[in-house]
């Protein structure tokens, strides 16, 4: 069972038996699929649970049990609604521009499965440990808005077009608030690569670690994540009230799908992110000298406490939108210039300070 | 520095009315026992209309099969869709030709529900039932006759 | 200089067809935007997709079966609506209606604008975005429903007035379903407070979004919390008393701002208003008959008889022209929502399209009324 606490037995014994069969290319090449294949395995799986918890959350939010018909309470409702979408027409717009109303999902979903790559799920379980990972990602997620913009100028329908270009001005904004609040952490851990940064969370995770800047950091985090998936209440590029849908109200079937999980898996990534430089990604929850308490805490395998994590955070993120109203575009960007970045910006500087005096544990 | 403080005095008053939005939402997260849904086709032998609720005209029947209709139109006069249609028919009594019930038409599709038959019956032969449950495959369907098959009217009905 | 970057800058407008399918027009209303970016600059709304000729129905209908056909213009006050016609016909027969009557027809009115304004209130929010809140509104509707149920037999379309008093007395249990209700949403009612208007968002959603001045709102002719809203005192139930109003204290909402957040306010204020109204009713309902007795067929003497009262969304009147038939000659409805919609352009121009989605629904239109 030791590999269920570093993953990393399990990668090499995999890597073994790979080489003594296989020529090092091949290898590599073997490898890269089973990666990608278990990316997308997950996607599919994050997609079913996600839509399935996002609709029991708001339901019992909002008083009602939510799915209860197909299976055990309502557990095969996505599924179901997966064989739906997958058996419905695709319907394509006479005069919309058919090769890029085809390739917007997939640059989406690729913009997806390009962020989750750099994420640490476990020790040892890291598809690829970039030494400037932050980076990467904050450059990575920020993909996924060209195939709104895509979309939205592709369907011919001008309630996409508006929510698409909204969608442009949101997402633009927001990358530096995230990108920002995540600056404030790697002022303290020095590394911008991921599993630097939850190595040195191992005595404590950052968000207590920190003091009040880094709190500050992860709300600001929160927010602008939040914004960045286009989630209420930041949802203006779909804005079911004003634009009907927003950029995919001509998508159906199939491609429909794809935004839609879309949609959950950029939620997972940014909860993700969150966690592993705020929350101490995979690391357990250790108090002080509690030695019994932490043994307990250390029994509980890394990837479970990563996914609490993300959990968590995701809980947070619906639980947002589920009790507030939506934004306006300009406020949208007033919050964001206005508020959120210079604030921002006077955190990081905070947060310097206290770096160099060494104030912070 | 007085524009300083109400900004920071803003986003304070703002935060704080957000977290009392979420309260209310956690409060009712928290609290699943306070969920309302009513599962209905499950439900069905428990779910109870009121007793007044209109949901379709029926004419009443008694055990020896005889209704009190007498055939008079008040209804079909008050009806302001043309909903109940009254077929009639002559019958002798005592050597005498009278107006009788021969077929209580009702067009169910196009009764709006308002009980303006009920108070016009004479005799109140109609009463507005507590069943819901109209979907049917074929509209027509839907144009029911009320009198049973071989009944009559009541002794003394007039 | 200035103006040749500005006029190198200019866009030009496009349009938007909102509706008649679309989420927040609230039912087939079709609205023509002229749009600058996403600034609007004029909104045609073009109506009539759920016309059913009502008026004309009513030409050839008794009086008694005239007052079913009110329940589906403005559905959400539907009791207000019969209660109108039935007033129009007792003003035409001169027939005193009982005690009785007037005190239950208030009750039941009070209800009805209770029940409106919770539908109101979470459509709103989920115009906004918000969806939790449309949950909230319905869940605090189901119970007056119910009572309407149980007294009325129906839970939206009632029709429980008739000429000359009530279909049939009130249930037993009325008052005890209407205390207990009042009780209940009295604990609510804050919720509501906490979800939406002092929520920050929201806030900056409404305030002095749709400005209606005093002036324009008489000179549109828009009425109810609109209208008193912007400051112009509209309350038929206060200025000109129907059935039990001048039996009861009550206050007639005011403000002054004529925004979006006045008009919101001013319904929430309405909904504490109404419980009053209704808390000082419920114990006093006088004994005696449920209606007055009429004649099978109704005949009004011959000539003109008006009657308005104050629904949810304003001045409903009932116009009767009477040729001494058993049913009127012409029969004109004033329908709040058609003034109410009349503002709609006045007030949106120059704000954004998430804009005249809350315009809209502070407007709280319902669209069978305004096409009837």
């Amino acid at each position: 069972m030791k590999w269920l606490y570093d993953f990393s037995y399990l990668t090499h014994a995999i890597h073994k038996g790979l080489s003594e069969r296989f020529e090092p290319g091949t290898v590599v090449i073997l490898e890269m699929v089973m990666v990608g294949v278990a990316f997308m395995l997950l996607f599919a799986v994050l997609g079913l649970v996600l839509v399935y918890a996002e609709r029991k959350v708001s339901a019992v939010i909002q008083q009602r049990l939510g799915p209860m018909r197909v299976g055990k309470w309502g557990t095969a409702q996505t599924l179901a609604d997966v064989v739906k979408l997958l058996l419905k027409e695709p319907l394509i717009n006479k005069d919309a521009d058919r090769f890029l109303f085809n390739l917007a999902p997939f640059v989406i979903m690729i913009a997806a499965f390009m962020a989750i790559a750099a994420l640490p799920f476990a020790k040892g379980l890291h598809a690829i440990d970039f030494d400037i990972g932050i980076l990467y990602i904050a450059a990575v997620s920020s993909l996924g808005v060209i195939g709104i913009l895509l979309a939205g100028w592709s369907s011919n329908n001008k309630y996409s077009l508006i929510g698409a270009m909204r969608s442009g001005a949101q997402i633009i904004s927001y990358e530096l608030s995230v990108a920002l609040s995540l600056l404030t952490i790697v002022v303290l851990t020095g590394s911008l690569q991921l599993s630097v940064i939850v190595e040195s969370q191992a005595d404590g995770w950052w968000i207590f670690k920190g003091h009040i800047p880094a709190m500050i950091a992860f709300l600001i985090f929160l927010i602008a994540s939040t914004a960045e998936t286009n989630r209420g209440p930041f949802d203006l590029a779909e804005a079911e009230s004003e634009l009907t849908a927003g950029f995919h109200t001509e998508y159906s079937g199939l491609k429909f799908a794809f935004f839609f999980l879309a949609e959950f898996a950029n939620m997972f990534i940014v909860a993700g992110i969150g966690a592993t430089v705020f929350l101490g990604g995979w690391m357990p929850f250790h108090i002080g000298t509690w030695e019994g308490f932490n043994a307990v805490m250390d029994f509980i395998p890394p990837i479970v406490w990563f996914f609490g994590k993300v959990g968590f955070m995701i809980f947070l993120m619906m639980w947002f939108r589920w009790t507030f109203p939506r934004l306006r575009i300009d406020q949208l960007l007033t919050l964001e210039w206005k508020y959120l970045l210079p604030i921002n910006l006077m955190n990081i500087v905070l947060m310097a300070f206290l770096s160099l005096m060494g104030w912070h544990f | 520095m007085k524009s300083i403080v109400n900004y920071f005095k803003e986003i304070f008053f703002g935060l704080k009315s957000l977290v009392t939005g979420l309260r209310v939402t956690g409060h009712y997260f928290t609290h699943p026992k306070e969920i309302i849904t009513q599962q209905y086709p499950e439900n069905r032998e428990t779910l109870k209309m009121f007793e007044r609720f209109r949901g379709e005209v029926v004419l009443l029947h008694n055990e020896n099969n005889e209704h009190k209709c007498t055939g008079c139109s008040a209804c079909e006069v008050a009806c302001p869709n043309g909903t109940i249609e009254i077929i009639h028919k002559r019958v002798d009594v005592d050597g005498r030709k009278v107006k009788a019930l021969d077929t209580f038409v009702y067009h169910l599709q196009m009764c709006t529900m308002c009980g303006l038959c009920i108070p016009a019956c004479p005799t109140d032969a109609i009463v507005m039932a507590n069943t819901f449950e109209h979907a049917v495959f074929d509209r027509s369907k839907l144009t029911k006759v009320l009198n049973n098959p071989g009944s009559k009217i009541m002794d003394g009905i007039k | 200089m200035e103006e040749t970057v500005y006029k190198e800058l200019e866009s030009e407008e496009y349009f938007i067809n909102m509706g008649p399918q679309h989420p927040s027009t609230h039912g087939v209303l079709r609205l023509v935007l002229s749009l600058d970016g996403e600034i609007i600059r004029k909104v045609e709304p073009h109506i009539g997709y759920i016309h059913r000729s009502i008026e004309k129905m009513c030409e050839h209908d008794s009086y008694q079966q005239i007052v079913h056909l009110t329940d589906r213009m403005d559905y959400l006050s539907c009791h207000i609506n019969n209660e109108a016609v039935c007033l129009g016909v007792e003003m035409g027969l001169q027939l005193e209606v009982p005690e009785r009557v007037k005190v239950i027809r208030t009750i039941i009115g009070e209800l009805t604008r209770l029940s409106s304004h919770q539908l109101w209130w979470g459509v709103m929010g989920m115009d906004l975005g918000a969806i939790t809140t449309f949950l909230y509104g319905f869940r605090d509707r189901e119970l007056i429903t119910d009572i309407f149920e149980e007294t009325c037999g129906a839970r939206l379309t009632m029709n429980y007035n008739i000429p000359g008093g009530l279909m049939f007395d009130i249930h037993p249990n009325f008052q005890k379903r209407t205390k207990d209700f009042i009780t209940y949403f009295k604990k609510k009612l804050p919720e509501y407070d906490d979800l939406l208007s002092n929520n920050v968002i929201f806030r900056e959603r409404t305030l002095g979004i749709g400005n209606l001045s005093k002036e324009d709102a008489i000179s549109f002719g828009v009425t109810g919390p609109t209208g008193r809203a912007s400051g112009f005192s509209c309350d038929v139930r206060k200025h000109h008393p129907y059935s039990a109003y001048n039996k009861v204290e009550f206050k007639e909402i005011l403000r002054t701002e004529g925004d979006c957040y006045a008009r919101y306010q001013c319904r929430i204020d309405e909904m504490w208003e109404s419980l009053s109204i209704i808390e000082q009713l419920i114990d006093n309902i006088p004994e005696g008959p449920y209606k007055a007795p009429t004649k099978a067929v109704i005949k009004l003497p011959k000539g003109e008889f008006y009657q308005k009262v104050e629904t949810a969304r304003g001045e409903f009147g009932v116009y009767i022209i009477s040729e001494g038939q058993k049913s009127p000659y012409r029969l004109k409805f004033r329908s709040p929502g058609f003034s109410n919609l009349s503002a709609l352009n006045h007030m949106a121009q120059g704000c954004k399209i998430a804009d005249l989605v809350a315009i809209m629904s502070t407007l709280d239109l319902v669209i069978p009324d305004i096409d009837r």
